[in-house]
């Protein structure tokens, strides 16, 4: 049994959610076993930590640079992008976006589509605007296909149907498809490749994300491992690509390095299958490809992450899924407790800018701040350092500017205060010392319930002495006590 | 395709790959401050107690300023950046006072001295030249037997097999996740056992544990079933926080098996018994 998120609405009851996911068995051994083995793909992608780190570091280098020079390089990639005769519209929010990506499937009088995967299109939730417009958009990718039949969103922006297994699949395609049930894998995919093959002859519009958009060649680069990527951007007779305007890089050169980062990084594969790089609808004298290519650029609340300096280091990243997949929260919870379209640490900080921060107010909180994602992450993106920040964020005074979009969720003049009588015990030595001498001295008082703590922990007791006491009884008798 | 995923190798023991730690360390110093940490303080004080003496045993000697408390880290993951830092500040007061070198048994106490507290005070320049003064002189305790005072244990005690837990900030911000066993390896008589997702968190977290109770429990309980399952007849850690996460979570499934602050243990290992209780 899996979690279902409606689609459109979100609710901010991430505990709740956590807690039913927590209690599915099925669930939470579907995402340890693919999140240990995409974990080891990894760490066997990387052998030598040397070159990892230089790595590392690198992509870091060329993020931060193109982003540091944002406007300027998405300036010249859209001139470049219309040399070579793709068509570049701008999107300042997800409705915008839909609309022209709608526009133009009008112009063409179309009425299917075919997606290959793309994140940036399930943040602007494509299949059902298009849907409420008469029109088909068919997911092409076998992890996104699977969601999108069984109505669900993607658990992973990597693998998309990564919270099922066999069995569950082949009882979808058995109760929506009709299909003999098998747990076959490999007849499984040929179930779902009989289906999409039909659909890429037949659509009229192909759509697809962008990995880099290099602006010194206008050229859209993209990486995938179904084939169905290069399918939906060359066989329909009109591509459009959407993307974030986070994804401009400078030159091919810094592509490479990125690439290695991603692939290796996602599912540790020196490569993918495919790299698809895009540079203009079809030539006269060319037999296939598109009449027409647009990239649809999409900011959603990014230049909100990039005015601040600390925040904008959340757009260094390349979508890998590598903080996820080593996050020891989400493999317990899975994708879908975080309702949103980004789940995971890279979610939790990439979310506030999109959606507002009250509308995710236990986000931030939901981890142990253990460092795993920063560790892994390709591009160094201090995810730790950034939800510690928007801790700071959700619990400013709401009346106050606030830095974040919907900053100061958490806002509770009751834990304010908390704190505050917290820091006069730790500022106040002879205030702190009496705390610890009635602690201690009554110990056999110390409550059976302590809140929360106690529904998973023996209730904790002081002990008999403090160190405060104990070090100072020590330190006298060996007469290594400070002057 | 999730399914492809099945047949690989289950992750039985992932251990952050082994990196020499690159931090220079000075020659030994006569004297050392020992900040106690909160949870020391109140909880594992004996474990501060064998820590002084594991000091005092390579001839350091060890003061305890009496005005120490916390080391601010509560009110700063929770995003109460001003209390964090108030706390801070007092703290740096009292560390400055003697300047010495500052040992701390616990990786996540050590971890805030050294990372986060440059993080509270950047805005200060010239208490920033103080705090980063700070973070220069701040050692995790087993980074300072190891690696300053260059300790070499010689076990007393019978054969055992134990668990070592590292703390996610002794392995990510404090680069000292193979100091402990490196300490351990001196023991004969001992024999490190790993347990199934070594390098995962116990789900302490500080505040998380009781913000997030349901995920924070079921990190718990997963880590306590690897420990038991690994064979060891006890699990040691140099950080406080786990300690009382994991005993605690424990002790409310009435199990047998425990955690114990690796100063203690070792204190224990080389006298061969415990001498950190209280007379």
């Amino acid at each position: 049994m899996s979690q279902r998120i409606p689609v459109t609405e979100l609710t901010p009851d991430f505990r709740g959610r956590a807690e039913e996911a927590l209690a599915d068995g099925q669930l939470r051994e579907n995402f340890r076993v693919a999140m240990d083995s995409l974990m080891t793909k990894r760490a066997n992608a990387f052998p030598d930590a040397d070159e990892r780190e230089g790595l590392r570091e690198l992509g870091n280098r060329i993020k931060a640079g193109a982003l540091s020079r944002l406007p300027d390089l998405l300036e010249q990639l859209e001139q470049k992008l219309t040399e070579n005769g793709i068509k570049v519209h701008w999107a300042e929010t997800i409705e915008e976006a839909n609309n022209l990506v709608h526009d133009i499937i009008e112009a063409r009088k179309g009425s299917q589509v075919v997606k290959g995967k793309s994140m940036v299109s399930e943040e602007m939730e494509m299949n059902d605007y298009l849907a409420e417009r008469g029109i088909e958009c068919l997911e092409s990718d076998m992890g996104e296909y699977i969601v999108q039949l069984d109505n669900e969103k993607p658990s992973h922006i990597i693998m998309p149907a990564i919270h099922k297994n066999a069995r569950q699949v082949s009882k979808l395609f058995h109760d929506k498809l009709g299909e003999p049930e098998t747990e076959d894998v490999n007849q499984l995919i040929q179930i779902g490749r009989r289906t999409l093959r039909r659909k890429f002859m037949e659509a009229d519009v192909g759509v697809s994300g962008v990995n880099f958009a290099v602006a010194e060649t206008g050229t859209l680069l993209l990486v995938e491992n179904e084939g169905n990527g290069r399918m939906s951007t060359t066989a329909p007779p009109v591509h459009i690509a959407v993307t974030g305007i986070e994804k401009v890089v400078p030159n091919l050169r810094d592509v490479v390095p990125l690439v290695s980062l991603l692939t290796r990084s996602a599912l540790g594969q020196p490569i993918t299958t495919y790299v698809n790089l895009i540079s203009g609808p079809r030539k006269p004298d060319e037999l296939d490809g598109p009449e027409e290519v647009h990239l649809v650029l999409l900011d959603n609340g990014r230049t909100g992450a990039f005015a601040d300096a600390q925040m904008r280091q959340t757009l260094n990243c390349i979508r890998c899924g590598a903080c996820m997949n080593h996050c020891p929260v989400y493999t317990r919870v899975g994708g879908h407790t975080y309702g949103e379209v980004y789940p995971g640490p890279i979610g939790k900080i990439i979310t506030p800018h999109m959606a507002g921060l009250d509308k995710v107010p236990d986000h931030p909180s939901a981890s142990s701040l253990c460092g795993a994602c920063g560790e892994v992450c390709p591009v160094k993106i201090p995810i730790p350092e950034l939800l510690q920040r928007l801790r700071q964020e959700n619990v400013k005074d709401p009346e106050q500017p606030q830095q974040v979009k919907g900053g100061g969720a958490k806002y509770s003049r009751t834990e304010r205060w908390i704190w505050r009588g917290w820091q006069m015990l730790n500022t106040r030595p002879a205030l702190y010392r009496s705390f610890l001498w009635a602690a201690t001295r009554f110990r056999a008082l110390a409550p059976k319930k302590a809140g929360p703590w106690t529904e998973n922990h023996s209730a904790p007791v002081p002990a008999r002495r403090s160190l405060h006491d104990l070090a100072a009884r020590h330190l006298d008798q060996n007469g290594g006590r400070p002057s | 395709m999730s399914q492809l995923f099945y047949d690989a190798a289950p992750n039985a023991t992932r251990v952050s790959p082994e990196r020499e730690a690159d931090r220079h360390y000075p020659e030994k110093s006569e004297a050392v401050t020992l900040f106690g940490t909160c949870v020391v303080d109140l909880f594992f004080p004996e474990a501060g107690l064998d820590a002084i003496r594991l000091l005092e045993r390579e001839g350091v000697r060890v003061h305890f300023p009496q005005e120490q408390s916390c080391c601010g880290q509560p009110a700063w993951t929770s995003g109460y950046r001003d209390e964090a830092k108030a706390v801070a500040r007092k703290q740096l007061d009292i560390l400055d006072r003697s300047g010495l070198p500052v040992v701390v048994p616990s990786g996540s106490c050590a971890g805030m001295f050294r990372h986060h507290y440059p993080a509270l005070f950047a805005d200060e320049p010239d208490t920033l030249k103080r705090v980063e003064a700070l973070a220069e002189r701040t050692f995790e305790l087993t980074e300072f037997l190891l690696k300053v005072c260059k300790v070499q244990l010689a076990d007393r005690g019978a054969p055992s097999r134990i668990a070592l837990h590292t703390s996610c900030s002794a392995r990510r911000e404090m680069n000292t996740h193979l100091h402990a066993r490196e300490l351990l390896q001196q023991l004969e008589g001992v024999e490190r056992v790993d347990h199934d997702h070594e390098s995962e968190c116990c789900g302490f977290g500080g505040t998380f544990s009781v913000r997030m109770p349901e995920v924070s429990g079921a990190m718990v309980k997963d880590k306590t079933r690897s420990l038991m399952d690994s064979g060891a007849v006890e699990m040691v850690t140099a950080d406080g926080g786990c300690l009382m996460n994991i005993n605690g979570s424990l002790e409310k499934q009435k199990q047998n098996f425990r955690g114990r602050h690796l100063a203690s243990f070792l204190w224990e290992r080389i006298n061969g018994a415990s001498a950190g209780e209280v007379a």
